[in-house]
């Protein structure tokens, strides 16, 4: 509080009151899915039926629970791998980038930078079609021209990883540099000096300083690629992840397994959340 | 000399690779399938005939302008309601509360999109949360369908938009020097001069970045208006995914994706230009 700027009583009651509201209208719609994943009921609706686990270890129809849809589950597993898949692709065209960006300067340095933003600008839906397009005209273009057929330029989960990892990466990317920026460059120039080679200056002097960073980044990339829809709902060929199968279950008309999907989400990311606040803390260090 | 050279290629070309073939090209290539008239018997030829049929047909060009002009509704509400709230954790709250209501606000952004609008379907539908409320509490006699409205995807915009808003905002206010407002009030300012004269033209590079993020990120939304709105009330990204994946009509579908993304690169320039700031102090933070 500014102390020379007194807010009568009543008008810092009144902004208090509506810091209130604001944060009821935050948090609300994300209690009503905890709650509602706790009811004894075919549908995530009033009227109150009791409290169950039913949605999260229910083992026959019609109240199946998550434990025991496979489909759903099988979909976890899917949006894991793709996670993992574009958190190493863009941790490592992150890298690149952060070296190229600010250890050398070189001719047209501006446009390749705002090139390496430009994912951050364009809608999902349209990065996913554009890839969509061209990934099968090259695929048509291979088959006819000298008969390969590559299976992964098909919509399928090798498209998804590399749709999303397209402007993840960029994402990644101004983090690292952001931090890599503030590297006190005369640390490497000890190491080399003291007769180490690039590689070993580099692995040993400018890596473990980029770790803290890296390692958040990387837990951004997770988050973000375990929850993309937009980019990956055009990518997508017949095996589904998690975001894809919710939404087509949201679409049906689905039992509060959505819910328990969405309260175990939850936990997932506010876990990784307070890691990421962890090492983002050494980072600033 | 020469190692540093060869160095610098060996950064460059995975780049060049990464934003050649996942941002650049595709999006060429988009253009030009946007540009292709397909026939059977005469091939393939240049034409804007899908460019002229989105001018002919009334539906797509209404649903142009009408998802532009919403997404540009949604981030205005946003802002009116995120600023006082930045504002109250910049410069009234004390540095306990400051961090967790910061940290209220990331929580829901750490969710998937999907959660947060199921979160608001359960509280809106017929059956759902609201309906149920008023009818106990016999300010209805009968359930409301709150759901599927325009209004309803104002409100799932701007809900998803908040934290976008909040942020660049509480960064640029945070900055801000106390004694300004103290000066303001010294030469005798109320609180509108002072609001309008010193608060907000400071704080007008975190208003500029969070308006054109959270604008770009209601004009790509494809859940929202798809869960939350009625049949009626169709979202120019919709239109693009019937034209791919139901339709199969990618000539058209490509068209409608160049449409959007002038559409935003559009807007965002213009916001830009207007308020004399740059993408990379925007976008690039």
């Amino acid at each position: 509080m500014i102390a020379s700027i007194p807010f009568k009583a009543r008008d810092l009651k009144l902004y208090k009151l509506y810091i209130g509201l604001f944060l009821l209208f935050l948090l609300l719609p994300l209690v009503v899915v905890v709650v509602f994943s706790f009811n004894d009921s075919l549908f995530p609706a009033l009227p109150w039926q009791g409290f169950s686990w039913t949605w999260y270890f229910g083992y026959s129809q019609p109240k199946l629970g998550l434990l025991h849809d496979s489909r759903m589950l099988r979909s976890i597993v899917n949006s894991f791998w793709v996670a993992c898949g574009v958190t190493v692709l863009s941790l490592l065209m992150a890298t690149i980038n952060a070296l190229l960006f600010v250890r050398f300067e070189f001719k047209g340095k501006g446009l390749l930078y705002m090139l390496m933003q430009l994912p951050l600008v364009i809608p999902g839906v349209i990065l996913g079609v554009s890839i969509l397009v061209a990934s099968s005209q090259l695929a048509n273009g291979l088959e006819e021209a000298i008969g390969w057929d590559w299976p992964w330029l098909r919509p399928g989960l090798v498209l998804v990883v590399f749709g999303q990892a397209s402007f993840i990466s960029a994402i990644c990317s101004l983090i690292l540099i952001a931090r890599y920026r503030r590297f006190d460059r005369s640390l490497e120039e000890a190491a080399l000096n003291l007769g180490a080679n690039n590689w070993v200056a580099f692995s040993t002097v400018t890596l473990p300083y980029l770790r803290p960073t890296m390692i958040s980044a990387g837990i951004v990339s997770f988050l973000m690629s375990f929850e993309n829809f937009n980019t990956t709902l055009m990518l997508v060929g017949s095996d589904s992840p998690l975001t894809i199968t919710m939404y087509e279950r949201l679409r049906e008309g689905s039992t509060p397994v959505i819910n328990a999907v969405s309260v175990c989400l939850m936990v997932f990311s506010a876990t990784l959340a307070l890691v990421y606040l962890g090492f983002r803390k050494d980072a600033q260090d | 000399m020469s190692q540093q050279r060869w160095q610098f290629y060996f950064l460059l070309t995975p780049f060049l690779l990464w934003i050649g073939l996942l941002i650049i090209w595709p999006h060429f290539n988009m253009l030009e399938v946007s540009l292709t008239e397909r026939s059977w018997t005469q091939g393939d030829s240049f034409s804007f005939k899908h460019y002229l049929l989105f001018f002919q047909q009334s539906l797509y060009w209404n649903t142009y302008l009408r998802t532009a002009w919403m997404a540009i509704l949604a981030t205005f509400i946003t802002l009116l309601i995120s600023f006082p709230v930045a504002y109250y954790i910049a410069k009234v709250a004390k540095p306990r509360s400051k961090l967790a209501l910061l940290m209220c606000c990331l929580l829901p952004f750490w969710l998937s999109e999907l959660v947060r609008a199921y979160g608001w379907m359960i509280l809106l539908r017929e059956s759902g949360i609201i309906s149920g409320l008023l009818q106990a509490i016999g300010l209805a006699d009968a359930p409301i369908e709150m759901l599927y409205h325009d209004a309803t995807i104002i409100l799932g915009l701007v809900y998803s938009g908040m934290l976008f808003m909040v942020v660049p905002l509480v960064s640029s206010l945070d900055s801000m020097d106390n004694s300004y407002i103290e000066a303001g009030f010294d030469l005798g300012g109320n609180r509108w001069h002072i609001f309008w004269e010193i608060v907000f033209p400071y704080a007008m590079p975190g208003v500029v970045s969070g308006c054109i993020i959270v604008f770009m990120l209601n004009l790509g939304n494809y859940l929202i208006p798809n869960l939350m709105g009625g049949k009626d009330s169709l979202w120019f990204t919709e239109m693009v995914y019937t034209q791919f994946i139901t339709r199969f009509n990618w000539e058209l579908g490509s068209a409608f994706g160049i449409l959007l993304l002038v559409l935003s690169s559009l807007l965002v320039w213009l916001a830009l230009k207007l308020s004399g700031q740059s993408l990379s102090t925007t976008v690039g933070r």
